[in-house]
């Protein structure tokens, strides 16, 4: 836990519907002049157009760790390439791992906390998920991997805006919010973002968990586009409401501190029952009596904590944490992390 | 920490060379030590550390060799034949696909896995391929008959390249990495995923579990007897019994060589009952297995710093048939050989 991060490859993981423009984003990557090499992993060769001696086929085999936890799944064909790519370290600073349209973000960020060799050699940085502006909505409704992928993101490229109405990009805005409020979101045309929105991210850093609160994630990409319609009253805000049926995320704050003999328990309880249906989680905890701030973040099962900096002087001690999943009971999870709270809560 | 003075050191006797690169696997071809190296080249230490580029431009994944021949698997598809006098032949070319596992028979025959596809090819050149229900990691040969053993999830297939039908399969739930038969045929023995070995007894499929590792085992070494079977990733070389018919069902291994550092490479003497043990940051010694007794062949300095994140693995380790003279080599390319004082 206290080794540093810096000497560890940072991964970048691809993912997004078939036809969002992953490829494209992946050939911006590639084809900048940003001074990095990078290894990629795709799921089919030839898609990109740039030279690079490091691409890399992958099969997409995910297989179940036998240790009893039915939604720890990993891509066996990821520890296999990360191996033989460590034999290559010095050709190349970072990894970007694509993936399949159809595919579940999980096992391969699990892949990252699961191996150890791995997970010795290489961090998972964000999650990046490319959607398609014009299509997205109809995909949240007949594709679970859609939802999934959007469900998953660190970052999101709502991509193709030029193909939509300011009316249909805040609709299908406020449907990944519904889903994922956390994430940050790119309005883009052709992925056209710059790389620092998508890469050394550090998502899955404890340092970083939360940093950035809900309300502050709207990035203005000044999408002058939008101007052009002139005649939309609420443009900029108004951000319609939706609930998704089946995905949403839930949050709660403990206004001081938790007792960590009641947390502990309880979150790994949580993850342990609920965690098939629990796609992320993050938190960030002041346990009574402890100086420091105890973070954590998930992906289903696999949780990831450690007390990271002291609280500063002046800071409001409080907790809060975070899920995104599927059918989440809220009333339930609420109850069970309020019961944590030193003092009463209500 | 019991980095102790070691009362008998062998470390006088070791002589450095330098590899250059990550070494992936050494070999004494016709006595000549040779090292193949993740940059594509292997080199001859002998010399003037001649250089051969194998693979021009790509990485050597994977190696299998006997006491004549190197054969080299790498990231550009290609496996190559590599004897003594440096002279190469192409095998195979899978169009860019990683070589993911390989073996080499005694007369020649080689089988090679790029994801689902296994191949095998015999001593005359004819090429026979089978699709495995899921990627191989690990390739065996047989001792007896032409046949092939494979490691992939959920088992192994133990397959017969001359023969039509579908292999014997020994089953068990995970991911199996490598794979070693020993040197009966009796028994079947691969590393898993999650940190531990799994064997069968081959005639009636009977399950052995060899699990407390605490990281995978990537290395294994017979004793010369065939009665001993050494393995990496704990922090001692962990040595399990075949001489019984039920092999190491309800025995304890021995330990020897228990250091804090885990083990990476293990190499039994060919003739003795002693092996050689590499350890992760980069020790090696040597250990007699009746006694546990150890003598020491390589240590690191503390505190320098290397080329890797910290003082190199030891990642090839072999005897040559003799049993005089151990070469190894570690992840940051630095290498050496021990000539055993007569």
């Amino acid at each position: 836990m206290t080794e540093s991060t810096s000497d560890k490859i940072p991964v970048t993981v691809l993912t997004g519907y078939l036809g969002a423009g992953k490829t494209t984003l992946l050939n911006r990557i590639l084809s900048e002049d940003h001074g990095h090499k990078f290894a990629v992993i795709v799921n089919e060769f030839g898609e990109i157009g740039i030279d690079n001696d490091l691409v890399v086929g992958a099969d997409e085999e995910v297989f179940e760790m036998n240790n009893g936890c039915i939604c720890c799944t990993v891509r066996g064909d990821l520890i296999r390439i990360m191996e033989g790519l460590m034999k290559r370290r010095g050709k190349f600073d970072a990894i970007i791992v694509e993936t399949t349209g159809l595919a579940d973000p999980a096992p391969v960020a699990q892949t990252f906390f699961v191996d150890q060799d791995v997970q010795e050699q290489a961090r998972l940085d964000a999650v990046v998920t490319v959607a398609d502006a014009k299509w997205l909505s109809d995909r949240l409704r007949d594709a679970p991997e859609a939802k999934n992928q959007i469900a998953f993101a660190d970052v999101i490229l709502l991509n193709k805006i030029d193909l939509v109405t300011p009316e249909e990009l805040r609709e299908v805005e406020a449907r990944i919010r519904a889903i994922n409020p956390y994430a940050v979101l790119h309005k883009t045309n052709r992925c056209e973002v710059p790389l620092s929105a998508v890469l050394g991210r550090n998502a899955f850093d404890l340092d970083r968990i939360l940093e950035v609160e809900p309300a502050f994630l709207e990035v203005d990409d000044h999408d002058h586009h939008d101007h052009s319609h002139g005649h939309d009253h609420d443009h900029g805000h108004g951000l319609k409401h939706y609930h998704d049926e089946e995905m949403q995320s839930v949050a709660f704050q403990i206004d001081g501190d938790v007792d960590p003999h009641r947390f502990m328990p309880w979150i790994n309880l949580i993850t342990q029952k609920e965690g098939p249906n629990i796609l992320r989680s993050k938190g960030i905890l002041s346990f009574k009596d402890e100086p420091k701030r105890f973070v954590f973040q998930g992906v289903h099962m696999i949780l990831d904590g450690d007390l990271q900096r002291d609280w500063k002087p002046g800071e409001k001690r409080q907790c809060k944490i975070v899920f995104i999943g599927r059918n989440l009971n809220e009333e339930s999870l609420r109850s069970g992390f309020m019961a944590c709270a030193v003092e009463p809560q209500h | 920490m019991n980095d102790l003075d070691y009362d008998k050191s062998l470390t006088s006797h070791v002589e450095d060379i330098a590899a250059g690169d990550h070494v992936v696997a050494a070999a004494f071809l016709e006595g000549a030590p040779a090292f193949a190296l993740a940059n594509g080249e292997i080199v001859f230490a002998a010399g003037n550390n001649r250089r051969i580029a194998v693979h021009p431009d790509a990485a050597i994944l994977v190696t299998a060799s006997d006491s004549r021949l190197i054969v080299t698997g790498g990231d550009d598809g290609r496996i190559f034949l590599t004897s003594a006098a440096g002279t190469t032949q192409e095998v195979a070319n899978e169009g860019g696909k990683w070589i993911d596992a390989i073996a080499l028979r005694e007369d020649g025959a080689i089988a090679w896995s790029v994801a689902k596809q296994v191949r095998a090819r015999d001593a005359k050149g004819v090429v026979k391929s089978f699709e495995a229900p899921s990627s191989v990691r690990g390739l065996a040969f047989m001792p007896k008959g032409y046949r092939v053993a494979m490691a992939h999830y959920n088992g192994l297939s133990l397959w017969f390249p001359n023969i039509v039908g579908e292999p014997e399969t020994l089953k068990w739930a995970g991911s199996h990495l490598d794979v070693i038969i020993s040197r009966d045929g009796q028994f079947a023995v691969s590393s898993m995923q999650e940190n531990s070995l799994h064997g069968w007894r081959i005639s009636d499929k009977k399950d052995m579990r060899m699990t407390g590792y605490p990281s995978k085992t990537r290395s294994f070494s017979w004793s010369s007897d065939g009665e001993w079977l050494a393995t990496s990733g704990a922090d001692a070389c962990v040595v399990w019994p075949f001489h019984s018919k039920d092999g190491p069902m309800g025995k304890a291994p021995k330990e020897c060589g228990v250091r804090a550092p885990k083990v990476t490479q293990v190499a039994f003497h060919p003739k003795s009952p002693a092996l050689a043990v590499g350890y992760e940051d980069g020790w090696i010694l040597l250990c007699r297995l009746a006694d546990s007794a150890e003598l020491l062949v390589r240590r690191t300095p503390d505190g320098t710093p290397t080329t890797g994140r910290k003082r190199a693995a030891i990642s090839a380790l072999v005897w040559d048939s003799d049993g005089k003279r151990l070469l190894f080599g570690a992840e940051n390319g630095d290498a050496g050989m021990l000539t055993l004082p007569v």
